[in-house]
């Protein structure tokens, strides 16, 4: 099988302070990988790393065959690259329809016609209302995003990095803050839209990824702890340690 | 079912993308009525004065209100604009439209300068990066001969409008002027309806999430200062021939912060609030005039009834009020 996305001595410095250490990771086409790992981790830093908006002391990123290293996070969002974020990242004072017709407007390439009227946008219409639909929220086309509780705006979030068609994509902490059944409902997207996708996604929690990845790699002080399926990986010792000790703290 | 289409445009008041609403077109129709009676009721320089500073505060509004951008330089451009024009009327001779055309030619270009250093900071640091590029261009027009320190450029001929029609009487001036800005502030209002105001309020809303969909929000951001300088310079060059002077009032940093007050009063973000927040300071400018240095103070007052009382500006309580975008 091929790699999708690799990262290579993968070091972030922040004044002195090691946030990530010489990460080794490759992330197979077409599978889901979780990266996890307790508090502090440095998860977060490595996934921002890996989504360009943060730029890294050493090492490389590959993606797809190309360097991406040097490239801006909006860039490789181009190439089919594209992130989620911790907090839902909604556009508030759009409407639902909106919000999605702005990820499709990115199909006509850039909009800096600012002499056209947007009326030119209406032919997305249909199209975002197919990826509403998709996600349960047909009913709120019309309603400004920042109406809708916090399911639904996570849902419309979906719609509308589905709408850009990704070839790959990378979720910040998925279910944080959500109630069980959110969880399993998220879960089961993840799994309906990973269908021909690469996914990696950064969890705290190593059993909300026990169903859901075909690869778990385990970081702790910013450096990887251990790598494999669930089986190999929650029964290391190292990585019970990391997360007792953790949970100490 | 037009029930529920009410309902459903009540519960959403932010949301219209259908060209410009039959409300918008009414609002500008009666506008533009009220507009070509003014100058037969008061006296025509003062209508121009309201004319000139709504759209430099419409202007503002747009990297304010839909690029979430506090500058606190456009004077610069403004009053940058004002000499151009000024000087090109005077001193090269050229016809008003042509001096106009400079004076918002030099403001796009000024514009892009000082956007292009400023942008990549945000927030506080934008708005003090646009101030110290202002005050250089303050300075500099102290300094500098052509501008006349601090005389400033005066007794600029109107001219001929084309070389044909004299613009020396002032209601021939007030329609020029009126379809200059009336023609500015439709196409800020395009801007705001496009498909790159779309992502400029995308970007407004939520930065990185704009940025995660692919935007390169630096070049919108540009886009849209540019845009905002080019139409401040137009609304201080047509003033400069208004009253056949440019000054150093106009570049003022003073002047950067009427036009935040005109367009904080007024409403930022609605498409009227500028307009009618640049009216009422102009009025009270006007009216109160005879009682000198207190006017200062008396539109200090206004301005903090105005943030306590409507936070979000005249047009953006009556707005709330309509459940409609204004």
């Amino acid at each position: 099988m091929s790699i999708a996305l690799e990262a290579r001595g993968l070091t972030k410095e922040f004044k002195g302070f090691v946030a990530v250490k010489d990460v080794n990771l490759s992330v197979e086409q077409g599978t889901i990988h979780a990266l996890i790992g307790p508090n502090g981790a440095g998860k977060t830093t490595c996934f921002n790393l890996l989504t360009k908006f943060l730029q890294p002391t050493r090492g490389s990123i590959v993606y797809d065959g190309r360097d991406i290293t040097g490239m801006s996070p909006a860039g490789i969002a181009r190439l089919g690259m594209v992130r989620s974020f911790q907090i839902s990242a909604v556009f508030p004072d759009l409407s639902v329809l909106q919000n999605v017709r702005v990820a499709l407007q990115r199909r006509r390439g850039d909009s800096y016609d600012f002499w056209r009227s947007e009326k030119t946008l209406r032919r997305f219409d249909e199209d975002a209302r197919a990826h509403i639909d998709e996600v349960g929220l047909s009913e709120f086309v019309d309603h400004r995003a920042a109406e809708l509780s916090y399911g639904r705006k996570r849902a419309l979030e979906i719609a509308a990095t589905l709408a850009l068609d990704p070839k790959m994509l990378l979720l910040d902490e998925p279910m944080a803050g959500m109630a069980q059944e959110d969880v399993e409902r998220i879960s089961a997207l993840i799994l309906k839209v990973a269908k021909g996708r690469t996914i990696l996604m950064v969890e705290h929690n190593l059993s909300v990824v026990a169903n859901l990845s075909d690869r778990i790699t385990v970081l702790a002080r910013g450096e990887i702890l251990a790598e494999g399926d669930y089986e190999t990986v929650s029964k290391a010792p190292e990585v019970i340690e990391a997360y007792i000790g953790a949970t100490d703290e | 079912m037009s029930m529920q289409q009410t309902e459903i445009a009540a519960a959403s008041p932010a949301v219209n993308d259908a060209g410009m609403s039959p409300l918008h077109k009414m609002i500008f129709l009666v506008l533009l009525a009220f507009l070509l009676v003014l100058p037969f009721v008061v006296y025509p320089v003062f209508a121009m004065k309201i004319m000139c500073f709504a759209l430099f505060a419409a202007a503002f509004n747009l990297l304010l209100g839909f690029g979430g951008l506090l500058s606190f330089g456009h004077a610069a451009y403004f009053g940058g604009a004002s000499y151009v024009a000024a000087h090109a009327a005077k001193v090269w001779g050229l016809t008003p439209e042509l001096s106009v055309l400079c004076g918002a030619a030099a403001a796009a270009f000024l514009g892009l300068v000082i956007g292009a250093l400023s942008i990549r900071r945000q927030g506080i640091y934008f708005a003090m990066v646009t101030l110290a590029f202002a005050q250089m261009v303050y300075f500099f027009a102290l300094q500098v001969p052509f501008t006349g320190g601090e005389d400033g450029i005066q007794s600029v001929p109107r001219g001929k409008l084309f070389g044909l029609i004299s613009l020396e009487n002032n209601i021939s001036l007030y329609f020029f002027v009126l379809a200059l800005t009336f023609a500015g502030i439709l196409f800020l209002y395009r801007v705001v309806h496009s498909p790159f105001g779309q992502v400029l309020k995308a970007i407004r809303e939520n930065e990185p999430r704009a940025i995660s969909l692919g935007y390169n929000v630096n070049r919108y951001k540009l886009i849209v200062f540019v845009l905002s300088a080019t139409f401040a310079g137009l609304a201080g060059a047509i003033k400069s021939q208004v009253f056949q002077l440019a000054s150093l009032t106009d570049v003022h940093w003073a002047m950067s912060g009427e036009v935040v007050l005109m367009t904080l009063l007024g409403g930022m973000g609605t498409v009227f609030g500028p307009l009618l927040g640049a009216a009422i300071i102009v009025t009270m400018q006007n009216y109160l005039a005879t009682f000198g240095a207190w006017v200062t103070i008396i539109q200090g007052v206004i301005f903090v009834i105005g943030v306590l009382l409507f936070r979000e500006g005249i047009i953006g309580v009556i707005s709330r009020w309509l459940k409609r975008p204004l």
